[in-house]
């Protein structure tokens, strides 16, 4: 019997790479041998605007189309968006939690929510920061992705550099990847 | 009693055919003529548009070395020409829609070029309804992209197909269906109307010209040298219609010939948006000459008549000539 | 060759591998991936001698698309929504002069008000215009039906929508088996044209057709779709033998055998109705699914042969039939006709409203017991509804709908979009 999807929602703002981030995400998967399926909350093009992107990772055929209402994993590239979008919507407390911050998690006033997720569930990363370092633009997508194999175990990192490099080959690719490996062992070390 | 030599027909500057040596002679005076337009086609008579597109379609013909592909716009050409099995065409010929032709030539010519077929040649061709009102945006297209194809319209100033009603090529004051020559201001409104033949230019395609069937020799000619151009080509050929404009079917070539004469028919050829040829006005009309035998502007010359109007289109005329200089005289 | 991509994307390679050699094009979302890759297939030089027009219009990209095809090449284009509308005159033309074009919908909804999002009203609005319909349920599937589409229409000298969701499917990522180049060309020969625009052989094509004789001309565009019912199958036979995986068809049903209800969809949300139809078969229900490939030519007798053993039907159609109801609820009705086999609309899905697992499974549970109406609007807001019904009674200038009804829904600050739970 195979285990059960796991889902990831990823929130963030348009311009910031959230549909790439997902579709790495599935190439990274993909890379392992996994059906994966990522797609976008479909919006208009506009750089700014509350964007969010679907990904799922099985060990069979996905067949499942609607988007995710009940993730396994959140990813939230824009702490921004915590008061202004629904983000935790259909969120159970045994998932995992990313946030893209420099700052910690009590600053952001979702102290009382996260208490509830079990311990390592809910980790920060300085994801824009990471980004500005290694890429030398403010495009957090592949830091959190270093980020999300390393507290949920569901791709490696290497699956996840491959697949950066792949969507952006050269500089840009390797930078990202660079970025991606920062933030994979900065929450390795937490733990 | 012997017959007197004439140089000139009756009323014009036109040379005969039969004077003329044998390589100056127009595409239709020789046997060697296609006939892609042939004879038995149902169009009214003294049609302007029939007579224009024989001469324009033969010879670009002659110019393909028979090698053509021609694109109807729906209108009056397509529908007297063709419905099954009577097709007039000697030629490929493809009618799709009314406002589509460019498009449509547009795609032949990019499939001769997908299969390297580098001889075949493309033309288009329409009414001024088909090409400056529903077709434009195709015809912008076509010119935008620079696709090899000639483009010809046949401006009779009206949509003939459908019963005469305005298109923006009907002139000022000029009664249709759709403009009667009732009220304070009958016939067409002044002051509207489009000139493709400025637009194309400002496309800076490689050739615009205008043409009329007043002078074929000069058709034919301007039909030729478009041929043997690449990209997008416009020619706008002035074809009177006896039943929309009222008049004579045995005065059509004199319509068109005073329409060039009065100026409000201008006569010019473009390169890559500059005028670089005009046909000068050797005997200057009044528009009333050319306005009078039309039926279609007999409000202007009933009772008291409409003199601000005539005025009004005496000076479109004039500007005309001032503007292309068709008067060397009078230039400047 | 396994790949990780976006169905625009895989849609794209699958075109270019058939050889196409003009393509016209014109932005619309969300198909526009699918010719922005195929702008740089061509420009590689990967399509060999292709010529890759960028029209003004959706209308001058199907005309372009008539001419180059009536020239007798091989001609693709791709559209949306308000583009096939833009198109419609063109549209017609193209199936009444035979010229086996194959064009891509990557479906979206029809304003106003305007909407980018996916459902089946663009493809429904030509379903009758004489070009064959085939919806794809996943990208492999809208790969696969590409590479039959060239040959179905050349074979039949007739046009071919080949239907693909909007964003649910084009702009997804997800694991396609994209074909090798010499397979393609194994199955799919040349295209040998019926009628060409040839200076050697001059024809006039599109000439005026009087009542002698338009009634045969139509007759026998009817016949081409009734040859296309028996060319559809074999020709996803021939496909399956030579690409080893079964793609296309007239219908494919889903976990039908001795199914009391069967559920029938077209395009993407059969995925999601196959889990559902598992969830409830595990939990002891006789639920079956049929997912309809071909809406044209439509498949009359093999879906009522599909149907015998059902004792009711579900059609969940993402369309609406504005004063009637369903769309394909209505033509299944027609293959049903004389028995007395109950018929369930569920209109779903417009505008780009998620369809999932839960409400499919609730609505296909009501028919089981045969409480549900017909038709059902799945998840619809009638709260928002009755209100607003209510505000037009109250007043004659009642405003902008859509504005009163996102008002009333309190949709600043709302939830995610496409997270909405169920709301019945």
């Amino acid at each position: 019997m195979s285990r059960a999807v796991f889902q990831v929602r990823i929130h963030g703002r348009g311009g910031q790479g959230v549909v790439s981030s997902a579709e790495m995400l599935s190439v990274a998967a993909f890379l392992e041998g996994k059906h994966s399926q990522a797609f976008p909350s479909f919006g208009s093009e506009r750089m700014g605007a509350p964007v969010m992107a679907f990904c799922r990772i099985d060990d069979k055929e996905i067949r499942l189309r609607e988007p995710v209402g009940e993730p396994d994993a959140l990813i939230i590239q824009d702490t921004t968006l915590l008061h202004q979008v629904d983000l935790f919507s259909g969120v159970d407390a045994k998932g995992y939690l990313l946030i893209n911050t420099s700052g910690d998690i009590a600053q952001l006033g979702i102290g009382e929510f996260v208490a509830r997720f079990p311990a390592g569930h809910v980790q920060t990363v300085p994801a824009t920061e990471l980004a500005l370092e290694h890429v030398g633009r403010p495009v957090p997508n592949a830091a959190l992705l270093g980020g999300f194999a390393a507290i949920s175990g569901e791709v490696s990192l290497d699956s996840v550099e491959t697949a950066i490099r792949e969507k952006f080959p050269g500089a840009v690719g390797e930078g990202n990847a660079k970025a991606a490996a920062a933030a994979f062992h900065a929450i390795e070390s937490q733990r | 009693m012997s017959q007197r030599v004439k140089f000139y027909q009756t009323g014009t500057f036109t040379v005969g055919n039969r004077l003329l040596d044998a390589d100056q002679r127009t595409v239709q005076a020789t046997r060697e003529r296609n006939n892609s337009l042939t004879s038995g086609h149902r169009a009214c008579q003294g049609c302007g548009e029939a007579l224009g597109a024989r001469y324009a379609v033969d010879a670009a013909m002659r110019a393909a070395d028979n090698r053509l592909v021609a694109v109807n716009a729906t209108g009056c050409l397509e529908v007297f020409s063709t419905p099954y099995p009577e097709s007039s065409w000697q030629l490929p010929w493809l009618h799709s829609l009314f406002g589509n032709a460019p498009a449509v030539a547009a795609g032949v010519a990019a499939a001769l070029r997908a299969k390297g077929d580098t001889r075949t040649r493309v033309l288009a061709q329409g009414g001024d309804g088909g090409t400056v009102d529903i077709g434009f945006g195709c015809l912008s297209g076509m010119f935008d992209r620079n696709d090899d194809v000639l483009y010809i319209c046949y401006d009779n100033e009206a949509y003939m197909n459908t019963g005469v009603q305005r298109s923006a090529r009907t002139p000022a004051a000029a009664r249709t269906a759709t403009t009667p020559a009732v009220g304070e201001h009958p016939g067409n409104v002044m002051g509207q109307g489009k000139n493709p033949a400025l637009i194309a230019m400002a496309h800076e395609i490689p050739y615009v010209a205008t043409a009329s069937v007043a002078d074929l020799h000069d058709l034919e000619a301007k039909v030729t040298r478009a041929m043997g151009m690449g990209g997008a080509r416009y020619i706008h050929i002035h074809v009177p219609c006896p039943l929309g404009w009222g008049s004579r079917p045995c005065d059509t070539i004199m319509l068109a010939r005073l329409a060039v004469e009065s100026g409000l028919f201008p006569l010019y050829e473009a390169e890559h948006g500059e005028v670089v040829d005009v046909t000068p006005i050797r005997r200057r009309v009044p528009v009333e000459d050319y306005l009078r035998p039309q039926k279609r502007f007999a409000h202007l010359f009933r009772g008291e008549g409409q003199a601000e109007t005539l005025a009004a289109i005496q000076a479109t005329a004039d500007r005309n000539i001032r503007r292309f200089g068709l008067v060397p005289e009078e230039v400047s | 060759m396994l790949k990780q991509i976006e169905g625009s994307q895989a849609v794209a390679e699958a075109v270019a591998m058939c050889r196409p050699e003009v393509i016209a094009a014109y932005p619309i979302t969300p198909q526009t991936h699918i010719v922005e890759g195929l702008a740089a297939m061509v420009r590689e030089g990967k399509v060999g001698t292709c010529q890759y027009i960028n029209v003004e219009s959706e209308f001058a990209a199907l005309s372009a698309a008539i001419g180059a095809s009536a020239a007798g090449a091989r001609t693709y284009t791709a559209t949306s929504s308000q583009g096939l509308l833009f198109m419609a005159e063109a549209v017609y033309n193209a199936s009444g002069l035979g010229l086996p074009i194959v064009m891509t919908i990557g479906n979206r909804a029809i304003g106003a008000p305007i909407n980018i999002w996916n459902d089946h009203s663009d493809s429904m609005s030509m379903a009758n215009s004489g070009w064959l319909q085939l919806f794809a349920e996943t990208n492999q599937e809208a790969v696969d039906l590409h590479i039959q589409a060239f040959r179905l229409a050349e074979q039949l000298s007739v046009p071919v929508m080949v239907c693909v969701d909007g964003f649910i499917l084009t702009h997804a990522y997800e694991r396609v088996d994209i074909p090798d180049p010499d397979q393609v060309d194994r199955f799919l020969p040349g295209f040998e044209p019926v009628q060409v625009l040839d200076p050697d052989d001059p024809i006039s094509m599109g000439a005026m057709v009087g009542p002698e004789a338009f009634m045969e001309v139509r007759y026998l565009a009817h016949h081409k779709q009734m040859q296309a019912l028996e060319a559809i199958p074999a020709l996803a036979a021939d496909f399956a033998e030579s690409f080893g995986r079964e793609s296309g068809g007239l219908i494919a049903p889903y976990r039908t055998e001795g199914a009391e209800t069967v559920v029938l969809a077209l395009g993407s949300v059969n995925g999601t109705l196959k889990d559902a139809v598992d969830e409830m078969r595990a939990d002891g229900q006789s639920v079956g699914a049929i997912k309809i490939v071909s809406f044209r030519p439509f498949p009359l007798a093999q879906l009522r042969e599909a149907l015998a053993g059902a004792k009711r039907v579900v059609v969940v159609e993402k369309d609406l039939a504005l004063g009637l109801g369903g769309i394909v609820a209505s033509n299944v009705r027609m293959a049903l006709r004389g028995l007395a086999t109950p018929v369930y609309t569920v209109i779903a899905g417009l505008g780009g409203r998620s369809i999932t697992k839960r409400s499919l499974t609730r609505v296909i549970a009501a028919a089981t017991t045969d409480t549900l109406e017909d038709p059902h609007f799945l998840d619809l807001d009638w709260q928002a509804v009755d209100s607003e019904l209510a505000r037009w009674k109250e007043r004659r200038r009642a405003g902008p709908i859509a504005e009163n009804l996102l008002r009333e829904m309190g949709l600043v600050g709302h939830r995610p979009h496409g997270t909405e739970g169920p709301t019945s």
